[in-house]
């Protein structure tokens, strides 16, 4: 599930996930970005051409890394999320983006709580677990749940960690998180998102959060 | 018969400068010249000047970086053949390259086993303590001499990465992009601890002499052992495991005497002689001790502060199975960078091969060091 877009100043072509462009929206030119598992880099790529951000990543593949060299990118840093952010001074960049990764940490309370430490605002995306469908595979044909962003088999799967929409407002604020941002996301066939009015618990199969610590505006 | 992808047969070079009376001045506060640097270059200055890369030594090496040193040899014998020439990470189609051998060295360098000239005889432990400071200063003076003000890149291994720092911290309006390999920007109390070992190795061996051994027997025992031990710490648990694991040398059955029995105490004993063959004990004294004063922080006030001028673009490298410089002492030099809001890309190679891995371990770091420095010389 990736959407190509191509920028206009080489011809490059990236390949960016559903949420990615509205993502993209949500930041300020000119913004320091910090993408958490940046993988191949392309979001990074992307938001420099598009919005000029001082961007960083932090990767745990090897081969992400080389990729992101090749590419280009002189702002990556191998690390496993799950040992936090220690290396990283607080508030010192405009955001972090963790995109379609929370459900498969160790410890999503502690990341969450880093992130929002190291970044003055944090972009969360991650499947919503109380999605209709899922919902109706569960509970009404009593089989664990698969979707195209929840593709693996019960067995093999890297996702410990799957919330609902609701669950993750709870998750905020056991995390003293301030939600400045809810936007509930459908996919459809071709990768493109677009918004949910209506029922987003039910109607989402996705949703990107924008969070930041309680305490900063007191 | 030379190999594709070799420089060929290299010529190590000489210059000396520092004549009395403008000596150089050292980090210590005593004066030193002449000074004599032994160094090779590869590949071609372009016309805009901006493609030299400095490669520096760790602690054994020497100016022959790559290629041949003589139309006899089977095979390359530069120490980093497998990273340097044409075609290879650092490309010697695209880029001129310099490698020198460090002050305090013993290949052809200025060092300890040099002779003194107001004596005529070698300096022996007369010879001032050089430091890294003192190592980058007298490269600097060679680019001088070369007529290169600007370096695309500075890149090195283990001590060489020590280099790297100082080059940046030292002169941070030459270097561009900076490579350091398993290194540190202070040398560790474990890694001191094995540094000294290694010294008191050579200087309890009665050949020793207080230094003065030269045109006598030299310190062979020490200077062997001295080696044993740093071999040790080069290699780790996995690989020595893997190439050796319990195996006897020479024998099926325990000897139950203190002749060799295993294969790995066969092969260390092997490494130490070959070393002594090739390499002065007071220089092994000298390079330890600079790598021992090696502290970034507390020569700038604090690692941060060390960074404040730099300007260039990191590439940091460490191995997994590396715990002379473990991947944590990187991770503290990207913090420092970090917070100086430099370029940085780390990453930490998974081997076995320890810390020698830079030297060994070819694939990976050849396509991260290539990428790096064709879009690190294309941006500039």
């Amino acid at each position: 599930m990736t959407e190509e877009i191509k920028l206009e100043e080489n011809g490059t072509v990236l390949h960016l996930a559903p949420e990615h462009k509205i993502i993209i929206d949500l930041i300020e030119d000119g913004s320091r970005v910090m993408d958490l598992g940046c993988g191949e880099g392309d979001l990074l790529k992307a938001l420099k051409a598009l919005k000029h951000v001082r961007a960083e990543g932090i990767e745990l593949s090897e081969e992400c890394i080389q990729v992101c060299v090749e590419k280009g990118l002189f702002n990556v840093h191998h690390g496993n999320l799950d040992e936090g952010l220690a290396d990283y001074a607080d508030g010192s960049v405009d955001y972090v983006i963790l995109t379609n990764t929370i459900q498969v940490l160790h410890r999503p309370l502690f990341l969450i709580k880093e992130m929002a430490r190291v970044g003055k605002k944090c972009i969360i995306s991650f499947p919503n677990f109380g999605y209709l469908p899922i919902r109706f595979q569960l509970g009404i044909m009593g089989r664990m749940p698969k979707s195209p962003r929840l593709p693996y088999e019960w067995y093999d799967t890297p996702n410990i960690h799957l919330a609902t929409l609701s669950d993750f407002r709870d998750f905020c604020r056991a995390a003293d998180l301030r939600i400045l941002k809810e936007i509930p996301l459908r996919t459809g066939d071709e990768g493109k998102c677009s918004i949910v009015r209506f029922l987003p618990n039910l109607m989402a199969d996705a949703a990107i959060f924008v969070v930041e610590a309680s305490g900063v505006r007191g | 018969m030379i190999e594709e992808g070799s420089v060929g047969i290299v010529e190590t070079q000489y210059f000396t400068f520092a004549e009395p009376p403008n000596e150089m001045e050292l980090e210590c506060g005593r004066k030193l010249g002449p000074i004599t640097l032994a160094y090779e270059t590869y590949g071609e200055l372009n016309e805009a000047c901006d493609n030299t890369i400095l490669v520096v030594h760790a602690l054994s090496g020497d100016a022959h970086a790559a290629g041949y040193s003589s139309a006899d040899e089977e095979k390359p014998s530069g120490w980093w053949d497998i990273m340097i020439g044409p075609g290879k990470g650092i490309d010697t189609n695209k880029y001129f390259v310099v490698c020198a051998n460090i002050i305090g060295g013993c290949k052809g360098s200025t060092g300890p086993s040099s002779i003194n000239p107001q004596t005529e005889r070698p300096y022996g432990l007369a010879f001032p303590v050089v430091t890294i400071q003192d190592m980058v200063n007298t490269q600097k003076a060679l680019l001088d001499h070369l007529g290169i003000d600007k370096l695309l890149c500075v890149i090195g291994g283990s001590m060489g990465g020590m280099q790297v720092l100082q080059w940046v911290c030292s002169y941070p309006e030459m270097v561009r992009l900076a490579i350091p390999i398993a290194t540190t920007a202070r040398l560790s109390a474990q890694a001191i601890a094995f540094d000294e070992v290694g010294r008191q190795a050579i200087m309890s061996d009665p050949d020793w002499m207080g230094g003065d051994y030269y045109g006598k027997t030299i310190p062979h025992r020490g200077l062997s052992i001295a080696r044993m031990i740093g071999h040790i710490t080069y290699l780790s648990d996995k690989s020595m495991h893997q190439k050796f694991a319990r195996r006897l040398q020479d024998k099926i059955e325990y000897g139950y005497d203190f002749v060799t029995d295993f294969q790995v105490e066969s092969y260390l004993r092997y490494k130490g002689d070959s070393f002594v063959k090739r390499f002065d004990a007071n220089s092994y004294l000298y390079i330890s001790k600079a790598m021992d004063y090696f502290d970034l922080g507390q020569q700038f006030g604090s690692l941060k502060q060390a960074f404040a001028e730099t300007i260039a673009k990191f590439l940091v490298i460490s191995f997994s199975s590396d715990w002379l410089f473990p991947s944590q002492q990187s991770k503290e030099i990207i913090s420092a960078l970090r917070y100086n809001n430099l370029d940085a890309i780390y990453t930490e190679i998974k081997t076995d091969y320890g810390h020698d891995a830079f030297l060994l371990e070819a694939g990976q770091i050849t396509r991260l060091i290539g990428n790096f420095l064709e879009h690190g010389h294309r941006k500039a």
